[in-house]
């Protein structure tokens, strides 16, 4: 278990604006993944971890050791904290071979012990018949094979990985995240990810912690994270949502109803604990939860008339951008089947949707 | 005619002690100055360009003052060895020291720097201690521009004059090294001597340079291979 609580000023300087880190968390066996834009801290989180910078307050525990206690004048040594560090662009050493790379990991493992370890690391991560090449002489899956296969050579305590999937082509990032499942099996550590791509949350993460200007604003698992999104920022971060401003008109808890006002529209909801009438928020709704229907005799219920700005193909559905940001996914077939439509009405639904 | 060949020998000689104590002493001084900051790190770093911008008759002066027989580490030397350090070629070898180290300090410098530090914090926490970083991580990614440096400083050994001068002296057959041989020789009027030891020093340096340049050609392709 790795324990975190760190405070890190930088002041503002000519030309960059002064940035305070102070989070606070802990994680137990299995990936925890650090969310966020660039520049919200979580890489000097992992460094700060690692030993490469020192905080100016807090503690980190690991295990039962202090990596760090500002109190205390506690700064262990990159080499004294035990942390396995897979590098974004893997700083596999270039001028030593795969297996040397590995050797140079297990150089503190008796001699006869290391050269049994190094083949064991070779076969179980698929390296064997590539030991001898140098890093620029194999394939980049490889490469990320043997930076993992290295950090793991010393058993560290915890695995830190900055953005391990930036720049991999999709078949690699499926390879990268089976990898790190099997590693998450089969080393019981805590894995701490840093990533700024929702999927990938979602694809490895069981815990999920989302960093905002060095701020630590929501933690928990990724589904229940995107499920309910703590206030207006943090679904701003996640990018996946329609934030409309809406006033809230008529609240009936009885019947788990309300109605709220957006633009000159009066639309239908469901309750929303904790508001007040009159109260001006964002309705959270994602884009698969609104449908986009053609405006014809029927007037349909619950909806708003829009006009089409954009329509941008996706690899499943079809994404349309309507007027006041308003966006729509529909599945393609519907789509094909709506194209000609002149006039859109947009249909809201009665339940599930959240304000913040 | 006669050619005395000694001053020839002796600059090789120089050079080549020199470069050899330079390269130690030089990479060792690079790598402190790549080190995060310390106390008097800014001063260290004037200290090792100060060579560069100072008449070297200056620097033989301080040289005179801080080896000569009254001073207490000439008076070391004159101990530990039994014979005084200044006017011996052993001063010629302090003399291209002085000249040549500074040059590497800088080259060696910058080729560290230009190593990607991300290969360091790896090897550090892979659990290699600082000294291993650099053997085995840091050094072998710079070597080329090193090694092209090197060098470059024993051809700068080899043609030190003002420093010479002022501590090692022009004894011939002692401590006259070549450039102080063919500025004796054409003072002397011996104009066959000077015309043939400059043909070649020139050769010999050009020589140099022109390995060093093709050492150095090659560096780029190590950083590239690391991406």
């Amino acid at each position: 278990m790795i324990s975190v609580r760190i405070r890190k000023r930088y002041a503002p300087a000519r030309e960059s604006a002064g940035f305070v880190l102070d989070v606070e968390f802990q994680s137990t066996a299995g990936i925890t993944v650090l969310f966020g834009p660039s520049g919200s801290g979580k890489t000097l989180t992992l460094d700060s971890i690692a030993g490469f910078v020192r905080p100016d307050e807090g503690r980190i525990l690991l295990e039962d050791s202090i990596l760090f206690d500002g109190a205390a004048k506690i700064h262990l040594p990159p080499q004294a904290r035990r942390c396995g560090y897979v590098f974004q662009n893997y700083a596999l050493f270039p001028h030593m071979t795969i297996r040397e790379n590995l050797a140079f990991a297990a150089d503190r493992i008796p001699r006869l012990e290391r050269h049994r370890r190094v083949n064991e690391m070779l076969e179980r991560f698929r390296l064997t018949e590539f030991a001898g090449r140098r890093p620029h002489e194999v394939s980049g899956g490889q490469k990320q094979r043997c930076s993992i296969a290295r950090a793991l050579i010393v058993e560290p305590r915890v695995l830190l990985l900055d953005e391990p999937a930036t720049g991999l082509d999709a078949p690699l990032r499926q390879e990268l995240y089976s990898i790190l499942r099997q590693v998450r099996q089969e080393f019981k550590i805590p894995i701490l990810m840093v990533t700024h791509d929702l999927d990938e949350c979602f694809a490895l993460g069981d815990e999920m912690l989302i960093l905002r200007m060095g701020k630590i604003v929501q933690s928990g698992l990724p589904a229940r994270v995107v499920e309910q999104p703590a206030n207006a920022d943090v679904a701003k971060l996640l990018g996946i949502y329609n934030l409309l401003p809406v006033e809230i008109r008529a609240l009936d808890p009885g019947r788990n109803s309300s109605r709220y006002r957006y633009g000159n529209h009066e639309l239908a909801g469901p309750y929303f604990p904790g508001r007040l009438l009159g109260d001006r928020v964002l309705l959270c709704v994602r884009p698969d939860q609104l449908r986009a229907v053609a405006c014809e005799d029927v007037r349909p219920m619950n909806a708003i008339p829009a006009r089409l700005v954009r329509v941008e193909e996706r690899h499943s559905s079809v994404r349309l951008e309507f007027s006041d940001n308003v966006t729509v996914d529909m599945p393609r077939e519907e789509f094909e089947r709506q194209k000609h439509t002149k006039e859109w009405m947009i249909q809201f639904p009665i339940s599930g949707v959240r304000v913040l | 005619m006669q050619i005395d060949w000694f001053p020839l020998w002796l600059s090789l000689r120089v050079a080549a002690i020199s470069t050899l104590i330079s390269l130690v002493f030089g990479l060792w001084l690079a790598w402190l100055l790549t080190q995060r900051d310390f106390r008097g790190r800014n001063v260290l770093d004037a200290g090792v360009t100060l060579p560069f911008v100072l008449p070297p008759t200056v620097l033989g002066y301080y040289l005179l003052v801080l080896l000569g027989r009254n001073s207490p580490i000439g008076q070391m030397y004159e101990w530990l060895f039994g014979q005084p350090l200044v006017f011996t070629w052993q001063a010629a070898v302090v003399a291209a020291i002085v000249h040549s180290a500074p040059l590497l300090v800088l080259s060696a410098r910058a080729a560290f720097e230009s190593v990607d530090h991300t290969y360091e914090r790896a090897a550090r926490t892979l659990g290699a201690s600082e000294w291993r970083v650099f053997r085995s991580v840091t050094l072998p990614l710079a070597w080329r521009p090193i090694l092209a440096a090197t060098a470059v400083a024993f051809a700068r050994s080899l043609g030190d004059f003002g420093v010479t001068i002022m501590i090692a002296g022009n004894i011939p057959g002692r401590t006259q090294t070549v450039a102080v041989a063919i500025y004796d020789a054409v003072e002397a009027g011996n104009g066959a001597l000077a015309r043939t030891l400059v043909v070649i020093v020139s050769a010999v340096a050009l020589l140099i340079l022109s390995v060093a340049n093709r050492t150095a050609g090659v560096y780029p392709k190590s950083r590239q291979a690391a991406r």
